[in-house]
């Protein structure tokens, strides 16, 4: 005796979540009534392995139908064939589009192409994640890219609107897509230590700040892409560090500023150049496309690292980079010369972050206080 | 030529990409109601066309009206080649032709293909301006409602219950025609969806116009079926209950029933042979009745002669082929004769009901029967209806003839059904002898009406156990006592019935599902000795389907069987026995006896312990049923019934250490000379396995409770989650020597394991109940077994079930007071005014109609606000009459529905399950597509009548057909409701309450 055919079809749509979570997880019908059945769900139930495993089959194939209309979520909310209460939709598009973490942190800022697709087995080994979860989440995130690649308006938005995500995950998916379509260096070695979070925390400053859209709202794919002319501005800066009154004077503001607010006062003085000349230099170079990549990696090296081996704590590195930007501020011949547009340019782009003027600072520093302080201490102490 | 059809395109959306090379389609539609078309433009490149098109209008016969579809078939246009069909949507506009029920269709129909499955959604407008035609020889019914609830809806009011109305008509099969072998998959399913509807459409109309001819003005309990025949034809025949209604809301407005004497006298005194057929098994058993006729040589001589037979027992009524037309005839005889004997004149004393107004059913005898076999290619004309009328016409009166045997001058919870396997069919007819109380057959005011329940209300609660039969002279040897109720009458030990619990009925504990099941191996044969073989087996798969029943009803500690349905499929090489039903404790019953096991061998000790053993596992089991189903019946009632009856005291003892002795022994004994048949005897490996069968039903896990009836008896206190579903398994059985036990446990085990499977996936509605679980079996291929299953999930509220659990005086006192109730509710819905304008007298009636949900409530609708929300309104289905916590209150017209799906990439769309699970879910979406475009928010009464699947994996192909219907209806909720009668302003409810519009 065996079974030939064997469905459930309710008139609401049953949805069962443990079993939509090991779907998604990319688990096979197997291996599902396997953790199921170790999940100690038959001795809650009576239920036997065969009506588990029947059981499991048919939600799959549920979910397996409901898949295509989960690639565009409006579809979903207006398809006849499925009767699923509002609540219940909204459950199935959330964790649809949900990712991992592990595994985002391995695609983030890589082009969403074939290519990066056929390496997904490497991920799916290194990250413990299955493969199948793995390609749903790449294809979510690449979906969700083509979608809002050319529209116009805000880019978080745009992908609610399109996608039905709830507030939080649309600004990661945002993210996602801006780091994607920026391709950002996340992965390199030096990068590991920063989560998620906090790139998705610059992100969104830098959204806000850099992109076109800071500027203009009217443009197509204002959101995604960086201001060109902001960086072409950003060449000026070099003056700080060319100049070499400039940078004495501007390393004397800062000093009598921060004298004895600073544990690392005498590092700090000690090696104001050589920041000064790393953040600068980092800022100049952003007109390149390559080195626009290479954005945290420069970030990290020119600056985090050289704080990092002194032990600047926390603290430390915000007050420096709050007055190292005001100061600029007081440069009277920087002011004249050419440093007006750019930091009113600045300024314009960060309106209440009182911590962090300069933005490309922060990349470096208060993303980590946000999102992890303690992992950055670690590294400081 | 009365009536002008109006049709709007609106729009469309989510259309599939017909055209590779843009991603977009330039869709059109065509809109086609008989032999009209009208085109709309090219809407170019989009997935969202928005036609707006102006009204198609077509200017058509009432008798056109109801038989077409109005048929819209969305197209992709192309400037070089033909046209790309996207799909399809057929309109049943039947419901626009009725007064009462929707006055437009609107909204967003789901576009279907054949081979594709549903391609996006329609918005489309239908409009229907009737001009009334008064023309006596008018060969439509426009106006006569459709009902498939097999009660008396909830806001309607029977003035009169005139009775049974048949029809049946027979079309060449599309399938089976020439054409067929060289148009395309697609083309020949949209022939024969096109042509069922169309016959379905014919056939209500047919029935509406007798109907009409008797008066009535709706028919109840509309069963409408098709046989697939294959070669010789595909038959749609369908069977119902006329009455003439009356809404509850507009008390003037019910038809002057049939008083004018100028009505031509009809009736023609049926006195026909009574038993035509030869060698009817005659009523053996009060509890079943069944005949099995079938002699090959009969058939043959019945072809030659058949237009005689067929003249002499239905004469025909002008058109039509039918034969109960005449039944409106003998109507004002009634009035004049003994109403008794009135009903007996009349040819087929049938109803299709299965609940009734209170009073309406005054006994009820027993289960009736009969069942034929018949030969399909020896029809001599087989585009005709009248071999299978005459077909037909036999075995109603065999079922009338039983009935008659058991007392009774009437059959209700009458249904009809076959079973085709190549060109061997069975037909089957079953049905509860009762005795009915005339006063409802008759012209009778609402006053009478409510004097006859005053009357009938102290004595209802047991009077319809009460054997209708003579004591003395019965037609069997049966056990009877004194009713444990009323001490007066005499009762059976154990009553099957048909029909469901009646709501005054007191019953002890709770209710469950008892299923028999059975297969039987028959050998391959052709024709005559097929036929042959079948109808030997037959009379021995109903002996044991029932010997199980009384075995698992026993083992239950119930005394009688509600809604029993037995199903006899045949198959190539096997036929199978499915019965369900749902066994309570009466109170009015004596409790039953337990169950015997005797040994062969008396002399083997260790035998003799393995038997002791036995015995005891199963009296454990019944004392666990007993708990389980908290039957506890009052032990003082038998002192009472001792008292008043000096010997009955000795009878009952006598009765007790002999209860295993019931009439099934006797039949027994007639049959098979055993002597006592709840000892079972065992004396092979059979029997053993038998017994260990019985021991193998597993009761449902706790805080679920099933059966096949409306309602659960014992348990009142719904709340309002319900869920519909279906679930279908097919099982393929190993070929290899196959023996009627290994077969009996392989179906015994899909059942029970299909019965898990359902608990499990629905624990997360504990405490509940499914409701009206309806198995259906059919043997699709050789080694092949498919069940389909389709019940409604309840959930129930579980501290006041326990309050359940009090004494039956107490319940009965309930009953009383929901009895008045009722009664005066009929001059409040008198003086209650129209719908939508009269504010709501706050009527606190609320709670006893939650205690009983088939009551009839005081609460008129107001139409709820639409919901607010974008989404897709929610609909509703049940396969019951009602639903739970809401009040119906507008019934919207009868949906019957046909589909064919078809694939030749089965293997892509997932194998066979996947195939039938995106088709049955198709289906769902349509039936609730048309539901809301209706402006209805449930469909009550849903039936999915058949699901025929075929496969074909080696060729990657599969078709499916399927057929559903019910009633679409609005509700509005109790809670709502409340809120409205007390005045307090209505904040948007959710969802619940949405008149079904669909917005995007």
């Amino acid at each position: 005796m065996t079974s030939e055919l064997d469905i459930f079809v309710g008139n609401t749509t049953l949805i069962d979540e443990d079993v939509y979570r090991l779907w998604l997880d990319g688990y096979s019908v197997t291996d599902a009534v396997a953790l199921r059945v170790r999940s100690g769900i038959l001795e809650q139930t009576g239920a036997t392995a065969a009506v588990l495993q029947s059981d499991t089959m048919d939600h799959y194939r549920t979910f397996h139908m409901l898949e295509r209309l989960l690639h565009a979520p409006p579809k979903l909310l207006h398809q006849l064939i499925f009767q699923i209460p509002p609540s219940r939709q909204a459950l199935l598009i959330e964790r649809y589009y949900a990712f991992d973490e592990a595994f985002v942190r391995e695609v983030l800022g890589k082009k969403l192409s074939k290519g990066t697709k056929k390496d997904l087995d490497d991920i799916s080994t290194k990250t413990g994640i299955t493969l199948k979860s793995c390609r749903r989440q790449f294809d979510n995130f690449k979906r969700v890219f083509k979608v809002v690649e050319e529209m116009r308006g805000s880019l978080v938005d745009n992908i609610q609107q399109h996608f039905l995500l709830s507030d939080r995950l649309a600004r990661d998916y945002a993210a996602i897509v801006f780091f994607a379509n920026n391709r950002f260096e996340t992965g390199k070695k030096k990068l590991q230590y920063l989560s998620f979070g906090d790139f998705a925390f610059c992100a969104e400053l830098m959204i806000q700040n850099w992109t076109l859209g800071a500027v203009d709202s009217q443009m197509d794919d204002m959101d995604m892409d960086l201001d060109k002319e902001f960086l072409q501005d950003l060449k000026e800066l070099k003056v700080l560090v060319a100049d070499k009154d400039l940078l004495d004077l501007h390393k004397s503001l800062v000093c009598t500023a921060l004298r004895g607010k600073l544990g690392v006062f005498s590092e700090m003085e000690a090696n104001f150049k050589n920041l000064s000349r790393g953040l600068v230099n980092v800022a100049a170079k952003l007109t390149h496309n390559k080195d626009v990549r290479d954005l945290f990696v420069d970030l990290v090296e020119k600056f985090v690292e050289p704080c990092r081996s002194d032990h600047w704590p926390l603290s430390d590195v915000r007050f420096f980079l709050n007055q190292y930007s005001a100061s600029v501020h007081s440069l009277d011949g920087f002011r004249l010369e050419c440093g007006g547009t750019i930091w009113a340019h600045c300024n314009l782009h960060l309106p209440g972050s009182s911590n962090s003027p300069a933005s490309a600072f922060q990349v470096a520093g208060t993303t980590s206080v946000h999102h992890h302080a303690q992992q950055f201490f670690l590294y400081f102490q | 030529m009365p009536g002008k059809l109006k049709v709007k395109i609106v729009a469309g959306r989510h259309l599939p990409v017909m055209d590779r090379a843009s991603d977009l389609t330039d869709a059109f539609v065509e809109v086609k109601f008989g032999n009209t078309t009208f085109k709309t433009d090219v809407y170019l490149k989009s997935l969202n066309p928005q036609w707006n098109s102006e009204w198609f209008k077509f200017e058509v016969d009432d008798e056109d009206l109801q038989d077409e579809p109005l048929q819209i078939t969305v197209l992709d246009h192309d400037t070089y080649s033909a046209n790309d069909a996207i799909g399809k949507v057929y309109i049943d506009i039947d419901p626009l032709l009725y007064s009462e029920a929707a006055t437009v269709i609107s909204g967003w129909f789901p576009i279907y293909d054949t081979i594709h499955g549903i391609r996006g959604e329609i918005n489309v407008v239908v409009k229907v301006d009737l001009f009334n035609d008064l023309n006596r020889f008018r060969q439509s019914s426009c106006g006569v409602k459709f009902f498939c609830t097999t009660s008396i809806p909830k806001c309607y009011r029977a003035v009169i219950i005139h009775g049974f109305v048949e029809e049946l008509v027979v079309n060449e099969d599309p399938e089976y025609q020439w054409i067929d072998r060289i148009r395309t998959p697609r083309a020949s399913n949209e022939a024969r969806q096109r042509l069922i509807s169309l016959m379905s459409g014919e056939l209500q109309r047919k029935i509406g116009l007798k109907v009409l001819e008797m008066r009535g003005n709706a028919v109840v309990g509309y069963l409408q079926c098709f046989d697939l025949e294959g070669e010789s034809g595909l038959v749609v025949r369908a069977i119902g209950t006329a009455c003439t209604l009356d809404k509850l809301s507009s008390p003037a407005a019910f038809l002057p029933a049939c008083n004018s004497p100028s009505k031509e006298m009809k009736e023609i005194p049926f006195n026909e042979d009574p038993n035509p057929n030869t060698h009817s098994s005659g009523p053996s058993t009060p509890l079943k009745n069944q005949t099995y006729s079938f002699s090959p040589s009969k058939s043959y001589s019945r072809q030659s002669s058949s237009s005689d037979t067929d003249l002499s027992l239905t004469p025909k009524t002008g058109m039509g082929s039918g034969s109960a037309g005449k039944e409106g005839g003998p109507f004002k005889a009634l009035l004049r004769q003994q109403t008794q004997s009135a009903l007996e004149q009349r040819e087929f004393p049938f109803f299709t009901l299965t609940a009734f107004p209170p009073g309406f059913l005054v006994h009820v005898g027993g289960v009736v029967s009969a069942r034929s076999v018949k030969l399909l290619d020896r029809i001599h004309n087989p585009d005709e209806p009248e071999t299978r009328d005459a077909w037909w016409a036999e075995i109603r009166q065999e079922i009338k003839s039983h009935a008659k045997a058991l007392g009774c001058h009437a059959v209700v919870g009458y249904s009809e059904s076959t079973s085709i396997c190549e060109e061997v069919c069975i037909l089957s007819a079953s049905g509860t002898a009762a005795v009915l109380n005339p006063r409802f057959l008759q012209d009778g005011t609402v006053e009478g009406c409510l004097e006859q329940r005053l009357e009938e209300n102290l004595s209802t609660r047991c009077g319809f156990c009460h054997i209708p039969y003579d004591e003395l002279n019965m037609p069997f040897p049966a056990h009877l006592t004194y009713c444990y109720n009323c001490r007066k009458q005499k009762v059976p030990d154990v009553l099957f019935t048909t029909i469901d619990l009646p709501t005054d009925a007191t019953v002890i504990g709770k209710g469950c599902l008892i299923q028999a099941r059975l297969c039987r191996l028959k050998k391959k044969a052709q024709a005559e000795a097929n036929a042959t073989a079948i109808s030997n087996l037959l009379p021995f798969m109903e002996y044991e389907v029932h010997t199980q029943l009384m075995n698992k009803l026993k083992l239950k500690g119930m005394n009688a069987l509600f809604g029993l349905r037995i199903q006899i499929t045949v198959g190539e090489n096997m036929l199978m026995g499915l019965a369900s039903a749902t066994g309570v404790y009466l109170a009015a019953l004596p409790t039953p006896g337990g169950i015997q096991i005797a040994g062969k061998t008396p002399n083997d000790g260790s035998y003799e312990q393995h038997i002791s053993h036995m015995q005891k596992k199963i009296n454990d089991t019944i004392a666990k049923n007993k708990e389980l189903y908290e039957i506890n019946p009052p032990e003082i009632s038998e002192e009472i019934i001792g008292s008043p009856i000096p010997e009955p005291r000795q009878r009952s003892r006598l009765l007790r250490s002999q209860s295993e002795s019931s009439d099934e022994v006797t039949e027994l004994d007639l049959s098979h000379g055993k002597k006592d048949a709840f000892v079972l005897e065992i004396d092979d490996t059979d029997a053993m396995e038998d017994v260990h069968s019985l021991l193998t039903d597993v009761p449902p896990p706790s805080g679920f409770y099933s059966c096949n009836t409306e309602i659960m008896p014992g348990i009142n206190n719904w709340t309002s989650e319900i869920q519909m579903f279906t679930s279908v398994r097919v099982i393929r059985l190993s070929s290899l020597n196959l023996t009627n036990q290994a077969l009996n446990k392989n179906f015994n085990d899909l059942c029970e394991n299909l019965l898990k499977s359902l608990y499990f996936k629905l624990r997360s509605m504990i405490p509940c109940c499914l409701c009206h679980v309806n198995f259906t079996v059919s043997l699709p291929e050789d080694e092949l077994i498919q069940v389909t299953v389709t019940a409604v999930a309840i959930t129930f509220d579980k501290n006041q079930a326990l309050q359940t659990t009090k004494t039956p005086v107490e319940k009965s006192l309930q009953r009383a007071s929901t009895d008045n109730e009722e009664l005066l509710q009929f001059p409040l819905e008198l003086c209650s005014d129209s719908l939508h304008s009269h504010p709501f007298p706050p009527v606190k009636a609320v709670t006893v109609e939650k205690a009983s949900p088939v009551g009839d409530g005081n609460f008129r609708n107001r139409s709820a606000p639409p919901c607010a929300n974008s989404t897709v309104g929610v609909v509703k289905m049940t396969p019951l009459s009602f639903i739970p916590g809401a009040k119906i209150t507008k019934y919207l017209g009868i949906i019957n529905m046909f589909f064919i799906r078809e694939t030749t990439s089965l293997r892509e769309e997932g194998g066979v399950s996947g195939f039938l699970h995106a088709f049955i879910a198709e289906v769902f979406a349509m039936v609730r597509a048309h539901v809301a475009a209706l402006g209805g928010n449930a469909v009550v009464s849903y039936i999915m009548k058949q699901c025929v699947f075929m496969e074909n994996p080696n060729k990657n192909q599969a078709q499916c057909l399927i057929n559903v219907s019910g009633d679409a209806v609005v509700f509005v909720r109790e809670s709502d409701l409340e809120v409205v009668s007390s005045q307090q302003p209505t904040t948007n409810c959710q969802s619940s309450c949405t008149e079904g519009e669909v917005t995007t």
